[in-house]
């Protein structure tokens, strides 16, 4: 049954799978964000109190997930590397970070363009923005502390206690909008059952929202191949594999 | 009709701006990935090389 959760834990295979995953999720992804964003820009319908404006909804919605997501990834594996003391864990939690802070990045600042044309500002010290600022925080934190250690074990180890104790912060954006006043608005898509938007908004944002998570998985490929040989360079199957 | 979409509903200066920083990360991202895995390759290489004339 643990079978395929010891595969997960060999980094021969990690870097086998990760690269022959990548150009579908390459592929995948340029499908879906090129759906999304020619449905979301051109034929979505005009939101009728925000106008054009809530088309940045598109790039916006996406991003703020996957920096959520990103996260919640980089803390369950950084957990995996502490707990199992498999290597792998932390290759992927490295891997892992610069991608969703990225992202994260991208969520703050599609957020306060969007901000400045509905709520007059372009930052407010609101619970919504002001959590997601210090995800961003924390991921800078995480990247700051692996390599701030001479030996890269201890580094890996205190960016995975770093990041496992952060994802309490994920919990706290996502319920935000719920637990205080806030500008930010609530939820549009994950109403069960009822989602705030009708269809034809509602498909394309979906499939932004598939099309990052695919890019995220193909760029984390790449990024975990990068990890492995980095961590591997002395064994015998990466310079076979580097010889290939 | 070109450059009604393009003005998006006056909106035009907050909503290209969006989508190109979009475009960037994205960029950013393969961009970056490539270069740390190339990196990669090169620090295996040259541990490859070191090792190689250790022996020699």
């Amino acid at each position: 049954m643990w079978t395929w959760f010891y595969k997960l834990a060999s980094p021969p295979y990690v870097f086998g799978v990760a690269a022959a995953l990548t150009p579908w999720f390459f592929a995948l992804a340029a499908l879906t964000i090129g759906y999304g964003a020619v449905a979301g820009l051109v034929f979505a319908p005009p939101d009728y109190q925000q106008g054009d404006a809530f088309r940045i909804i598109y790039v916006h919605a996406p991003a703020a997930w996957l920096s959520l997501f990103a996260y919640t990834t980089m803390a369950v594996a950084g957990g995996i590397g502490l707990i199992w003391r498999i290597k792998m864990g932390h290759a992927v939690a490295a891997a892992t970070a610069p991608i969703g802070a990225s992202f994260t990045l991208l969520a703050l600042v599609t957020g306060s363009l969007w901000g400045r044309p509905m709520w007059g500002t372009y930052w407010a010290w609101d619970p919504r923005l002001t959590s997601e600022l210090i995800l961003l925080f924390l991921y800078v934190g995480v990247m700051s502390l692996r390599p701030a250690f001479e030996d890269p074990a201890r580094g890996d180890r205190a960016a995975a206690l770093l990041s496992v104790v952060g994802v309490v912060n994920v919990p706290i954006i996502h319920y935000s909008v719920l637990w205080w006043n806030s500008l930010h608005q609530g939820a549009t898509v994950a109403k069960i059952g009822k989602p705030a938007m009708p269809g034809s908004m509602l498909w394309p944002l979906l499939s932004m929202l598939l099309g990052f998570m695919l890019f995220y998985g193909a760029v984390l490929c790449i990024r975990v191949r990068g990890e492995v040989l980095n961590r591997e360079r002395q064994s015998t199957w990466v310079r076979e594999a580097v010889k290939s | 009709m070109m450059s009604s979409f393009w003005s998006m509903g006056g909106y035009a200066r907050f909503v290209w701006p969006c989508f190109g920083f979009a475009g960037a990360v994205l960029c950013w991202n393969i961009w970056s990935a490539r270069g740390h895995l190339a990196a990669a390759r090169v620090r295996a290489v040259r541990a490859m090389a070191m090792d190689a004339g250790e022996k020699v």
